[in-house]
């Protein structure tokens, strides 16, 4: 009965530092929120606006019908007309231009009779994807003037390819960003606190007072990490409640298994602080080792920002023993897929198991470390 | 100057005799830039793809057949029904399903449009519409071989078009990212161990003690700062080197002016960071407020994806982010070999942030108070 007491004041104790430190404290809660907005407004890859150049050495009509197509679509932008192509590389580097349509002299007539008149398109293919869908749109849109100039025929496609996009047709990126948001938000609140929080207890040699009273080590831990327990949960339902409000990012699957897994995940975090906080002789280093260690493959190794098929082989099978991955993988599955228990068992089971061995090897090294 | 060199000497002693911070230091970067550059890609390739075959016909083989010999595409095996393709895609094992429907090869014969459906895994938003690219790109082609191969329309294209993709010719994406990630790593280094440091010192207690020496503020600040300056030069030059010797990142432009504008971009991290120090009071506050600053400015720097695909008015408030205008200088100078007159208006923000955050956080920064 006293021995709870102690827990309960520990906790307690444990609650009034973090409600305390107020600056940490809003971090804490803005981040994530302002995470949401800023994946779901900022990170997209969708190209909109193209800024084009062209360069006409010898203008004709034939060239100025295919600069107005070019200009009246939403998706170019003429922004300089050249008459050579001289200058194009300070428009490049400068960055004023995305991409250069280049003509030849003679090419109305050339192509009324002996065609084919030949077009150049430049495209600045810096980042590669972008610069392959820009060169795509451009020569789309040369392609169809070629089949306007000959009327309907067979000179149009002769196949067509109907797409449809499955699970999130309007490709939002604040649906495919959130659920990996959540595994990030709870590695921050969880590893990066608690290794924080339990090593500048070592670090002022507070920890030493609370080892001498009679609660365990293993209890210590315990009421030192269930306030950010806590925390952590409710920062996931106030991320999962804004993406919804904001971005309409769905929730298909059950409410109540996506809590249940998210406090399984958290558990494998808080298990992971309490491992490095162990390991490390200060907050710096206790720091650099959360961040290299479990922040940086969470944001990197889990499929949240970049696709796990994307990664070359050995840092596919290093994905395979980061939690995040797993914990990523369940939250897509309940949020977009609705899929339940009975897909993503083996997942669950993956993370199950992480946590267990982590807890263990944490509780270990506490405690070799301490008595 | 003796001072400043004295207490930049102090703050030396202490990086170097703290092994594991010193090993962070120096390791971490490099280990990041290692794994970063090959994990922050979009590239796409050996996308997993249910192929549903119902035409079984000599022509549904030969699309077919484009699509395997393409690097982006990777078949999968016992999903050549429709509603096994679409149990694989909902078990994640296809990313795509392409469903060629019976009758394609009569259509293609009779000259009428032929379909064929594409149903894709949009959970990866971005992902998604580049696949959709290249498989649109596969089948065009295919599409546009047939028609020069029948004699209905045995018609030359009128107009020749070149692509010519410039600056990354192998469309390697590790050839991008690096210049951006060594960004990110100079500035981390500035600015959250600048925060983090004198937070430190005033955890300790021991910045009271530097308060009542007779340094001035200015002579204090310089002397905390150098040593931190010194080692994002160092390590943004490590970088490079490492960028160019282990991933064959070109370095087209002029080392010397790349190597000027960090100096200056610095300046502005470090300061940053030094702002950050005086608002805060523990190294756990520094901690967050940095990672929530640097947050902001990384994912808003164009460094992941690109600034002009973000909505207007993000573009207008990335104009206030000094990584956003170093990572844009860093991959002109690198990548595109641009000289100092194409690179005049970044250039020039940049030493206006350094001017500003520097100053700021001089005029902040009290001595005698905590």
């Amino acid at each position: 009965m006293r021995k709870r007491a102690a827990l309960a004041g520990l906790v307690w104790k444990e609650t009034r530092h973090i409600l305390r430190d107020r600056k940490t404290l809003a971090v804490i809660l803005l981040m994530p929120l302002l995470q949401v907005i800023l994946f779901g407004y900022a990170i997209r890859t969708d190209i909109d606006d193209v800024r084009l150049a062209i360069v006409d050495p010898v203008p004709d009509h034939a060239t100025h019908a295919l600069r107005d197509r070019f200009g009246a679509t939403e998706l170019f932008r003429i922004v300089a007309v050249r008459r050579s192509s001289a200058d194009l590389d300070g428009l490049f580097a400068s960055g004023r231009i995305h991409q250069a349509v280049v003509f030849q002299p003679g090419f109305a007539e050339r192509l009324a009779h002996d065609g084919p008149a030949p077009v150049q398109v430049i495209t600045d293919a810096a980042e590669p994807n972008t610069g392959t869908a820009m060169q795509a749109y451009a020569t789309a849109v040369i392609r169809e003037y070629e089949s306007g100039l000959r009327g309907s025929g067979p000179a149009g496609a002769a196949v067509t390819a109907s797409v449809r996009m499955r699970f999130n047709p309007t490709r939002e990126s604040a649906n495919l960003f959130v659920p990996g948001l959540i595994a990030y938000v709870i590695t921050i609140i969880s590893a990066l606190m608690t290794a924080i929080s339990l090593s500048r207890e070592k670090e002022t040699g507070t920890m030493e007072v609370l080892l001498v009273s009679p609660l365990r080590p293993r209890e210590i831990i315990a009421g030192k990490v269930a306030p950010y327990l806590l925390i952590g949960m409710a920062t996931v339902i106030l991320v999962l409640a804004e993406a919804r409000l904001i971005f309409g990012v769905p929730l298909r699957g059950s409410a109540a298994l996506l809590l249940a897994e998210g406090l399984l995940f958290t558990g494998t975090s808080l298990a992971l602080g309490i491992l490095i906080s162990a390991r490390t002789p200060s907050q710096r280093v206790a720091m650099t080792a959360v961040l290299a260690g479990t922040m940086l493959p969470t944001v990197m190794l889990s499929g949240f920002i970049f696709p796990i098929e994307s990664l070359p082989a050995p840092l596919r099978l290093l994905s395979v023993v980061i939690p995040a991955r797993w914990f990523v993988e369940i939250a897509r599955g309940i949020m977009l897929k609705g899929t339940g228990l009975a897909e993503l068992w083996q997942e669950t089971v993956v993370l199950a198991a992480m946590t267990a061995a982590l807890l263990a090897a944490s509780m270990r090294s506490f405690r070799t470390r301490l008595e | 100057m003796r001072r400043v060199l004295h207490l930049a000497w102090v703050e030396v002693l202490h990086l170097v005799r703290d092994r594991a911070s010193l090993a962070q230091l120096l390791l971490v970067p490099f280990i990041q830039l290692v794994i970063l550059a090959n994990a922050a890609t979009f590239a796409i390739r050996d996308t997993p793809f249910a192929l549903v075959d119902l035409d079984g016909t000599p022509a549904s083989r030969a699309l077919a057949r484009h699509f395997l010999a393409s690097p982006h595409f990777r078949p999968i095996s016992g999903a050549s029904t429709v509603p096994a393709a679409d149990r694989a895609m909902l078990a994640g094992r296809a990313t795509m399903v392409l469903v060629i429907p019976r009758g394609f090869d009569e259509a293609l014969e009779r000259g009428e449009g032929a379909f064929v459906q594409v149903q894709l895994n949009a959970e990866k938003g971005s992902a998604a519409g580049i696949v959709q690219t290249y498989a649109q790109r596969i089948v065009r082609r295919f599409g546009e071989e047939r028609l020069a191969a029948s004699p209905a329309g045995r018609l030359r294209p009128a107009i020749a078009v070149t692509t010519r993709g410039w600056y990354n010719a192998e469309l390697d994406y590790r050839q991008y990212m690096v210049p951006g990630i060594l960004v990110a790593l100079v500035t981390l280094v500035g600015t959250l161990f600048t925060a983090q440091n004198i937070a430190r010192e005033k955890e300790l207690g021991t910045l009271e003690q530097l308060n009542v020496t007779p340094i001035s503020k200015r002579a204090f600040i310089g002397a905390k700062l150098l040593p931190f300056w010194v080692l994002g030069m160092v390590e943004l030059l490590l970088g490079l080197w490492i960028g160019a010797a282990v991933f064959g990142m070109p370095m087209r432009g002029s080392l010397l002016l790349l190597m000027a504008i960090a100096a200056v971009y610095l300046v502005a991290a470090l300061g940053a960071g030094l702002l950050i120090s005086t608002i805060v009071e523990t190294q756990q506050q520094a901690m967050f407020v940095t990672f929530f600053v640097m947050m902001i400015y990384l994912l808003m720097s164009g460094l992941y994806t690109p600034v002009d695909s973000m909505p207007g008015w993000v573009r207008v408030v990335a104009e206030a982010n000094p990584v956003k205008h170093f990572v844009e200088i860093t991959r002109a100078i690198l990548l595109k070999g641009a000289g100092p007159g194409d690179i005049v208006k970044p250039a020039a923000m940049l030493a206006m942030f350094a001017v500003g955050f520097g100053g700021m956080a001089v005029g902040r920064y009290r001595k005698g108070e905590r």
